[in-house]
């Protein structure tokens, strides 16, 4: 018999010992290696610094003359997240029975799962570019964009909640002899209403959030305004851009957080 | 017998009451409204969008089949990606945890540090990726310096905000227990409150990677480096089979990220 150890030690995070080493020694080779080769000019990061005091000595006080522009940039946005948010929606609606295991049939299945991780993979701003360039500049690309983006997440939500529904009340309506748009209106509607309306409004906010930067790449809103701010060297209005933008984030955010509580 | 009459003072059922019903007709009409509002005075031209579907189906007709001569490249940019994404989490990860630390109201020192902590998260938070990284290109330059710097400034509000509320949410009696043996400050942090958020601070931590695997992918297109490079480059040539090549390799990038984030959170928790 050992002696029991008279102090306690923290029991390691992976126990078996080989093992931890190697993750640990893994580790730190990859950070070397990286670290080592990554295509990093440093004498342009030192110069960055002052460029940084530059940058930020044009940008205060933040200048708020040309508000007109902003505001204009900022109703574009509103109008982007609006249409983009009805319309991606509507849309996930029927993909999200479609890439629901308990009410779609196999392959339809399988479809409407590619659609969402399609639609997922994609950051919004490389599906605003290639909007951009399908279908032209301005804010039409970006309602193209923001309801892809939409249709990514509300789709993948909804159709969890679809497979989460109670069976029984579908079951009885097939019982019934209720035709299949009847069962879905009135046996499965009325289950996933809450989560759909509270991932509405999730979405108005979000896509409210992306339209700011799908407009860097041309796809209207405040965002193309921002964007040529920085490129013709505007700091201060660029500052006041960022600052409009961040204000009415938080603002959207406080509000579609009230109305999700009062909902639920 | 009763009649349905007799059992609910009314003889017809109906899911709402008149009040409900009115409410929801206007909260419809609400959305029609803005919808219309929105509609009606966005600055479109309408002959593009009639020929929207054409244009999109056109482009997608360029890009098949998908031209893979350049693999080699993509995947060494797609490895630049990979990179920016796990140091810029990594280093965001660090500095989140003191700006955690004294955003959650148990552990902050005193109420100026918490409103520190919190304008911290704040601003970290609302400002996109994007922007974060067109004000670091503007200021390192070209490059995967500003495309980290940006990534880690953005995940700092999200890392910190998440592994605060979890600090908040702590049981105070292991940390009451150390504290009456006169245990230090650092002590109390390292075994008590510790090992009690470890949990929430690698499901963030993994959870944020995967998330920033998505956001490094598009970087390049402001000249913060990574795919998004020679994906610009692509476009601007016009070379739209390698355009579809890249796409491919961001969705394998992608799903691949989910993959492993998805088994290293269900090692974890």
């Amino acid at each position: 018999m050992t002696a029991p150890r008279d102090t306690w030690v923290k029991p390691p995070f992976i126990a078996n010992p080989v093992l931890r080493w190697a993750v640990y020694l893994g580790v730190i080779a990859y950070f070397g290696w990286v670290g080592l080769t990554m295509p990093i000019d440093w004498g342009r990061v030192a110069e960055g610094i002052g460029r940084a005091g530059k940058i930020f000595g044009g940008a205060f006080p933040p200048s708020f003359e040309r508000s007109g522009l902003l505001i204009d940039g900022f109703l574009e946005s509103l109008k982007i997240a609006v249409l983009a948010t009805a319309l991606g929606v509507l849309l996930s609606i029927p993909i999200a029975f479609m890439s629901a295991r308990n009410v779609a049939p196999k392959p339809v299945f399988y479809l409407g799962r590619a659609i969402i991780i399609i639609a997922r993979s994609f950051h919004p701003v490389i599906v605003a570019i290639l909007f951009v360039k399908a279908v032209g500049f301005g804010p039409f690309a970006g309602v193209l964009t923001l309801t892809v983006y939409s249709i990514g997440f509300v789709a993948k939500m909804l159709a969890e909640r679809i497979e989460e529904i109670d069976f029984g009340q579908v079951e009885a309506m097939r019982a019934a002899g209720a035709p299949y748009f009847s069962t879905l209106s009135y046996a499965i509607f009325p289950q996933i209403m809450p989560r759909q309306i509270g991932l509405t409004i999730y979405q108005l906010d979000s896509n409210l959030r992306a339209s700011a930067v799908v407009g860097i790449v041309g796809a209207g809103g405040i965002g193309a305004t921002l964007a040529n701010a920085f490129g013709r060297y505007d700091y201060d209005f660029a500052l006041a851009i960022t600052m409009v933008i961040v204000g009415v984030i938080l603002f959207s955010e406080a509000v579609s957080g009230v109305i999700r509580k009062r909902i639920q | 017998m009763t009649s349905l009459s007799m059992q609910f003072g009314r003889d017809d059922w109906s899911r709402f009451t008149l009040k409900q019903r009115m409410m929801r007709y206007a909260i419809f009409l609400g959305c029609g409204l803005a919808i219309a509002w929105a509609l009606t005075s966005i600055e479109v031209i309408w002959p593009w969008v009639w020929g929207a579907p054409e244009q999109i189906g056109d482009l997608f007709s360029r890009m098949y089949p998908p031209d893979p001569s350049n693999l080699e490249t993509i995947l060494k940019v797609l490895w630049d990606t990979v990179n920016i994404a796990t140091f810029a989490t990594t280093f965001a990860v660090l500095l989140s945890l003191p700006v955690a630390y004294i955003s959650a109201q148990n552990t902050t020192p005193n109420r100026a540090t918490l409103w520190l902590g919190r304008l911290i998260l704040v601003t970290s938070r609302s400002v996109n990726t994007i922007i974060w990284a067109l004000l670091f290109v503007a200021i390192f330059g070209p490059g995967v310096v500003a495309g980290i710097v940006a990534i880690m400034f953005r995940s700092i509000g999200f890392i910190g905000k998440l592994l605060g509320e979890a600090i908040e949410e702590i049981d105070t009696r292991p940390v009451e227990a150390l504290e009456a043996t006169g245990a230090s400050r650092f002590k109390v942090i390292v075994y008590a409150i510790v090992p009690q958020v470890m949990p929430t601070f690698w499901a963030v931590a993994i959870l944020r990677w995967d998330i920033n695997l998505r956001e490094s992918t598009v970087l390049g297109l402001v000249g913060a480096g990574g795919i998004g490079i020679i994906l610009q480059g692509a476009i601007d040539t016009f070379n739209w089979p390698e355009v579809a090549t890249i796409l491919l390799a961001i969705i394998a990038l992608v799903v691949v990220g989910e993959v492993i984030s998805a088994y290293l959170r269900r090692r974890i928790l």
